[in-house]
């Protein structure tokens, strides 16, 4: 009973983490329809900001969490003005030549400047220890790791549904030349979600250091973690990327708890029968 | 534009499609640039050997890729089979002869390239490049962990080939290996070079366009995938089975997503859909990685990551791809 | 005559709405039958049912006396339903002699080949030549199809469809958005397509549907509402209510 509600919880805040990065992936893919293999790099951007604030500067937590999220937002956006505005509507491979090859040099240039080791994100004495839940005592950094996914996804929710934003978004997510032919300047809404994508992406990425340690082939190593909860989830769909994060964040941890011996060999195998059951994603439509 | 116009301005010769004038250049140069090589680094073929053993698998990358239009970032998977079958064969069961382990890498090389072609045809878009980076993933995690019959993370050793027909040691320059390394490049480039321009590669190439209307003219384009699938994973096998001949070892390199990326990126820097394009590619990454690599460890992955922003950029038909289309704008203006 | 094309009872709908009812058609082999209706009668539904792209709810295809509902699009091709496409769906890279040669060898089971080259196959030569020849494609047979005009891109779609010998052959609006001065050779080659095949063209235009058609079919709300001569299509009063009353129905339901 003990062993499976630590799982549950580990599982828990894993895949609030996974959301936490990958639903901005998710949302500009169904947005501008590139395939972002360079997500995760973002992530590990934010993730040695913070690193290099809170330990080597020793700025607090809240504070290293937003320089990292806006620093990132600011190292992303001459990327998305010189690079990715080149391959909007270009094949899949040119996408995915472009943004690997992103990976790679963030990779080299992170490897370069922190050296290879891993980077650790101190945490706050608040966040350290365990919160008592009367039957139960919960590590605080994995409340705090779940609540950061609720709040996103409450947020991000009330954004999209309830807010003019929201509206334009969702008719250029639908149809962008539609949107654009009704008023809709597309190419705002565009870079606005590109820079939430890559700030809470940033963010997932300093929240989840614990789970997801920081170190310079991160970008590489979570790749296929990342684009799985898009693939799954179905691009675009918040609610898809919240099961997808749950499910694979279940998978995962539990694989780690009882078999650990078998590294990723089951989240690889689970990945690859969720994709051929569902080719489109769970909130996809089915084939017809 | 009207009918009667363009009727006027046509009557061209059929270009000569057989196997012919281009394809024996083609070999020529092959073997001309292996002698060159072979004169040029007489002290580093095992470099010149690697280099022919990835040039199978960017050529077999290339058949699914620039023939058929299936991205895929999980190809090492069909090599590190050949390789690691090879491998065992001999370090396991005592299958020394050459030809034999060949002839294991090329059938392990096929049925990978089975398994794989029927899970990644399963989807489009981007869940089939995520199920080709997981079956990647889930090869080497498998590799890894049937280490009594991989040696898991610290290779495959013990593989002895025994002479060449009987004939030639594996000596240790290498020469041997290099000139078998030569002639199965040359023998798979003109089997390759007939299968491409066969019906079937026809097939494949309309399939690559519109593989609905494919359908609609009674063909399966899942069938052909499959079948360009088998094969592709054949050429890889033979790559992966010479490249546990020529260095005696497996590791668990072979069988991983930076190999599949990298076979990815020297393949785009040649030209997709062209087999010159593919070994062009080939040879030019696995030099720049050699000089790189031995001037500053730390910056290849940056390198890499730059040549391929740069060829997206600028040349994004490839090295030889681009310098065809220079050639064949020449020649129209004339 | 023995029926080659059959449907019977054929139903689709789509979240309530049946956009195919009870449809049932039949046609001998040489029959030339236009099947017209106005906007939003279900035509591109009835085609994806026959073709076997989307699966009827209730009813049956038949072809030569054989049900083929439970056969997927690729089966009933090979059994000799074959369609042409509304847009051009061309091999934009390839040649017009490579479109006709694909067609034939898939048609011989020789499409998966893999070792020689159709330019030196002597019959598929002979019958890509005699193909494009006979619809005045001989001359462009290797220029690329992204190179040849609109026109000449609609008679290869239809060189494509007859290479597979089909005994039932679907048009999907032949001469769309080719230019009045190039239709002329596209109603030649209608009229020249072999005389025991089973013709279904489904058409707007209805100059043409009364040149090509012996028979016309028209399809209303997804009701076969008129099937007879050409010449008492236009008399017909639920045809007449179909079109003109369609208008106020359309405008009503937008």
């Amino acid at each position: 009973m003990q062993t499976v509600f630590s799982i549950a919880i580990d599982a828990l805040a894993y895949g609030m983490v996974l959301f936490v990065i990958s639903i901005g992936l998710s949302v500009t893919m169904g947005l501008m329809r590139v395939v972002n293999l360079a997500h995760g790099a973002f992530a590990m951007i934010g993730g040695y900001i913070a690193s290099y604030a809170a330990r080597d500067l020793g700025l607090a937590y809240g504070f290293a969490i937003v320089l990292a999220v806006f620093g990132t937002i600011l190292i992303a956006i001459p990327i998305e003005r010189l690079l990715y505005r080149r391959i909007y509507g270009a094949p899949e491979l040119t996408q995915v030549l472009m943004t690997i090859g992103i990976t790679f040099c963030i990779i080299g240039i992170a490897n370069y400047v922190f050296g290879p080791t891993l980077k650790t994100v101190p945490l706050p004495a608040q966040l350290q220890g365990s919160v008592d839940l009367g039957f139960r005592a919960i590590a605080t950094h994995r409340l705090f790791a779940i609540l950061c996914g609720l709040a996103v996804a409450a947020a991000l929710w009330y954004a999209i549904e309830r807010t003019a934003f929201g509206v334009k978004l969702r008719a250029s997510v639908d149809n962008a030349a539609m949107a654009a032919a009704l008023g809709v300047r597309t190419e705002i809404v565009y870079a606005v979600s590109f820079a939430v994508a890559v700030g809470l992406s940033a963010f997932g990425g300093v929240v989840g250091a614990e789970l997801l340690p920081v170190e310079p082939y991160y970008a590489l190593r979570y790749m296929v973690t990342f684009l799985v909860v898009v693939s799954v989830g179905g691009a675009g769909s918040i609610p898809g990327a919240l099961v997808a994060c749950l499910l694979l964040g279940g998978i995962d941890t539990t694989g780690r708890y009882l078999m650990p011996e078998f590294g990723e060999f089951f989240f690889y195998l689970a990945v690859i029968a969720i994709i051929c059951v569902f080719p489109r994603g769970l909130a996809g439509r089915a084939k017809g | 534009m009207t009918m009667t116009t363009t009727n006027d301005l046509t009557t061209q010769t059929p270009a000569k499609r057989r196997f012919g004038g281009s394809d024996l250049i083609g070999l020529g140069v092959i073997l001309a640039l292996a002698v060159v090589g072979y004169f040029l680094f007489p002290t580093n073929l095992a470099l010149l050997t690697r280099i022919i053993a990835l040039a199978l698998l960017v050529l077999s990358l290339d058949l699914v890729t620039g023939y058929c239009g299936v991205a895929t970032l999980g190809h090492a998977a069909l090599f590190g089979a050949g390789a690691y079958a090879a491998g065992i064969a001999s370090a396991h069961y005592g299958i020394n002869d050459p030809l034999s382990m060949l002839a294991f890498g090329i059938v392990a090389g096929a049925v990978a390239g089975l398994v794989c072609g029927a899970v990644i045809l399963r989807a489009h878009g981007l869940p089939q490049l995520v199920l080709s980076i997981a079956l990647i993933h889930l090869f080497h995690e498998f590799a890894n962990k049937a280490s009594s019959w991989t040696g898991g993370s610290d290779g495959l050793s013990g593989i002895a080939p025994s002479a060449l027909l009987g004939l030639y040691e594996f000596d240790l320059w290498g020469r041997t290996a290099y000139v078998f390394a030569v002639v199965l490049l040359a023998l798979v480039f003109a089997l390759l070079r007939l299968i491409v321009r066969s019906p079937f590669g026809m097939l494949c190439r309309a399939i690559k366009e519109d593989p609905i209307r494919i359908r609609s003219m009674g063909a399966s384009p899942k069938a052909a995938l499959m079948k360009m699938y088998v094969i592709s994973g054949a050429v890889a096998g033979v790559g992966g089975a010479l490249n546990a001949i020529s260095t005696q070892v497996v590791g668990l390199d072979s069988l991983s997503f930076t190999m599949s990326a990298e076979s990815l990126v020297m393949l785009v820097l040649g030209g997709t859909g062209s087999l010159f394009g593919a070994l062009t590619g080939t040879i030019v990454f696995m030099f720049f990685e050699d000089v790189v690599s031995a001037a500053n460890p730390f910056h290849w992955l940056t390198m890499v990551g730059a040549l391929l922003i740069a060829v997206v950029l600028f040349a994004p038909k490839g090295l030889y791809g681009t310098a065809a289309a220079i050639v064949a704008r020449r020649r129209e203006a004339k | 005559m023995q029926p080659i094309f059959e449907v019977r009872n054929l139903k689709r709908a789509f979240g309530g709405l049946a956009v195919t009812n009870d449809v049932s058609l039949s046609m001998a082999p040489g029959d030339r039958v236009a099947l017209i209706g106005p906007n939003g009668a279900g035509k591109t539904t009835f085609v994806n049912l026959v073709t076997g792209n989307l699966a009827p709810d209730s009813g049956e295809v038949r072809l030569g006396g054989e049900a083929v509902t439970g056969i997927d699009a690729i089966g009933r091709v090979r059994r000799g339903l074959v369609r042409s496409f509304q847009v051009t769906r061309l091999f934009l890279d390839m040649t017009p002699a490579e479109h006709v040669a694909l067609a034939v060898l898939q048609r011989d089971g020789r499409s998966g080949r893999l070792f020689g080259n159709f330019l030196s196959m002597p019959d598929v030569m002979d019958e890509v030549g005699q193909l494009l020849g006979k619809l005045g494609l001989r001359d462009l047979m290797h220029r690329k199809v992204s190179e040849i005009a609109y026109g000449q891109q609609r008679l290869l779609e239809i060189a494509v469809a007859l290479a597979l010998k089909p005994k039932v052959l679907l048009l999907d609006e032949p001469a769309a958005g080719v230019p009045q001065s190039d239709t002329g050779r596209i109603e030649q080659a209608l009229s020249d397509l072999p005389a025991d095949l089973a013709v279904l063209m489904i058409e707007h235009d209805m100059d043409l549907v009364f040149r090509f058609a012996k028979r016309v079919v028209v399809l209303a709300a997804g009701v076969i509402i008129f099937d007879g001569s050409p010449s008492d299509v236009t008399q017909d009063p639920r045809v007449r209510e179909a079109y003109l009353g369609s208008y106020a129905n359309a405008s009503h339901a937008a």
